[in-house]
């Protein structure tokens, strides 16, 4: 299983990269190959506001429906719209054309996006994948 | 977000004997009813598709294989039984139930008659030791019948699709034109001797290959590639799915379970259970209350029956659906009309066929006679999508 050093990540198989402010959000690698084949994602509208730890979209694959989180708060900037035609693009490239949702991150005190606590390092992620079996 | 792999496995799961072939495939493996099984080698969907186009290969060695022996055998099946199996031709096959007194389903069966005093009775996996605890019983006092457990000493590999006849035939010396749908016949395969029935549930063409668990690597081996034995290295990634050769997939429990719905044919546990009687579940014709003699559930049969005849029963039907949005109707999910909840979906999944979700539900008949024939609701996690009620089997093979 691919788990890129550089994005962070989430107890529920969510992947984050941030750039500015922006976050870009997808599923892992580990959560498309567990899911099956993916046939349809339900994704937040564009604007809405999103909250860390609450679900905000679904994921169908052919043996079941999962709850899709958002790891930050903030607005959705943008959709993946490619996986209204082609969902396989989560299996084929979960952290790439595969990507699900953008949302703008308020700033910080530092400036910086407001990260909220508990996202994973690539290392903390592999280690939990590897104790749930 | 993903619910899948909250799944543990409890217990120590059985091994089929074609373990280390799935392990060499790279399958993920699942436990199901206590069996450690191939839920898919790729793409579940690729499988499926591989099934309606050209040919996929199951390893169903999970199912339960039952002999009922002896010169009594076909009298102790029909009273234990709702079909008429003592009327059957050697190597015909019969689709039927193991019923309780009240009626209700205790599984669903496929029983061949391999010889005049042989009857190989085929249980689902879920459902092994309550049909052989029920067959020893009902069987009991009948003159001249012996029921053996003979699961752990059979491996059952379905070859299914439009190619499998070509293919098999590259392997038996059996006559499978001979082989009409629903009959089997003793042969060989790959040189191993096997009972080859004409039956699978897919809705496609295809055979399914009973043999010694020693035989079952050879088998698989031959009808997956065409060569002698699958020996060596793990195959690269992805190249499960590639068809080798002959044009044959491997598939597993994910795409049998789509194929099956697909084709409209019930699951034990979904569409079936001890509170369904075979008339609610459109499956009437199973029930044999024409054959002498009592059995096991006649009363019952015969009273829902009647109900049916005179059109005051069953109070609920087992239907189709065809989703008009993509979130799927799934097992469980609430059926509506309107604002009151009319049935239950037993079983749901995107269609790879039909490029939609497609769902079998119960329903009250009173919601399906006359003027209120849909469209339904389905309460999906909250959200009412629209369903439209459409004719059991979703697909039918050309």
């Amino acid at each position: 299983m691919s788990v890129p050093a550089e994005l962070h990540y989430t107890e529920e198989h969510e992947w984050v990269s941030i750039s500015g402010n922006v976050a870009t959000i997808g599923i892992t690698d580990y959560a498309a190959s567990a899911l099956g084949d993916v046939v349809y994602v339900n994704l937040p509208a564009v604007d809405a506001a999103v909250t860390a730890g609450e679900p905000c979209g679904e994921v169908e694959s052919t043996k079941s429906v999962s709850d899709l989180f958002s790891p930050v708060d903030g607005q959705v900037a943008e959709v993946n719209e490619e996986l209204d035609d082609d969902p396989g693009l989560v299996n084929a490239e979960p952290y790439g054309a595969g990507w699900m949702f953008r949302v703008r991150v308020p700033a910080g005190p530092d400036g910086d996006a407001a990260l909220p606590p508990g996202l994973l390092s690539a290392a903390e992620y592999e280690e939990l994948t590897k104790s749930a079996g | 977000m993903v619910n899948a792999y909250h799944a543990r496995v409890t217990s120590q799961p059985k091994h089929t004997p074609l373990r280390s072939v799935h392990e060499r495939l790279g399958a993920t493996m699942t436990d199901f009813a206590g069996w450690l099984m191939p839920l898919r080698y790729g793409s579940e969907t690729a499988e499926h598709l591989a099934v309606r186009s050209a040919a996929g290969l199951f390893d169903l060695s999970h199912m339960g294989e039952i002999t009922v022996t002896g010169p009594g055998a076909g009298a102790a099946l029909d009273y234990a039984l709702t079909g008429w199996l003592s009327r059957l031709s050697v190597g015909q096959a019969r689709y039927t139930m193991l019923c309780r007194a009240d009626g209700g389903i205790l599984d669903d069966l496929v029983v061949y008659r391999q010889a005049e005093d042989r009857f190989l009775v085929v249980a689902n996996a879920s459902n092994t030791s309550v049909v052989l605890a029920e067959l020893q019983e009902r069987c009991a006092t009948a003159v001249g019948a012996t029921v053996s457990d003979q699961t752990d000493r059979t491996a059952l590999i379905a070859i299914q699709g439009p190619n499998a006849a070509r293919v098999l035939a590259s392997h038996t010396a059996a006559a499978l034109g001979s082989v009409k749908y629903y009959s089997g016949v003793y042969g060989d395969v790959a040189g191993s001797p096997a009972w080859i029935a004409r039956t699978g549930y897919t809705g496609e063409d295809g055979f399914e290959i009973f043999c010694a668990p020693e035989y079952a690597e050879r088998v698989w081996a031959a009808l997956l590639t065409g060569e002698p034995l699958l020996t060596g290295a793990p195959l690269p990634a992805g190249s499960a799915v590639a068809p080798v050769g002959q044009g044959v997939v491997p598939a597993g429990l994910a795409a049998r379970d789509t194929l099956r719905l697909e084709a409209g044919m019930p699951l034990y546990g979904n569409e079936l259970g001890p509170d369904v009687s075979p008339y609610e579940a459109g499956l009437g014709k199973v029930v044999r209350l024409d054959k002498p003699g009592d059995f096991v559930g006649r009363a019952a049969l015969a009273e829902l029956a009647a109900d049916v005849a005179s059109g005051t029963g069953p109070g609920r039907t087992l239907v189709g659906l065809a989703a008009r949005s993509r979130r799927v109707p799934r097992h469980g999910y609430p059926v509506m009309s309107g604002d009151a909840e009319v049935g239950t979906v037993t079983s749901g999944a995107p269609s790879p066929t039909l490029g939609m979700p497609i769902a079998m539900a119960f329903v009250a008949a009173s919601a399906v006679t006359g003027e209120s024939a849909g469209p339904f609701g389905v309460d999906i996690r909250g959200r009412i999508e629209m369903a439209d009620l459409v004719p059991l089997p979703f697909y039918r093979k050309e």
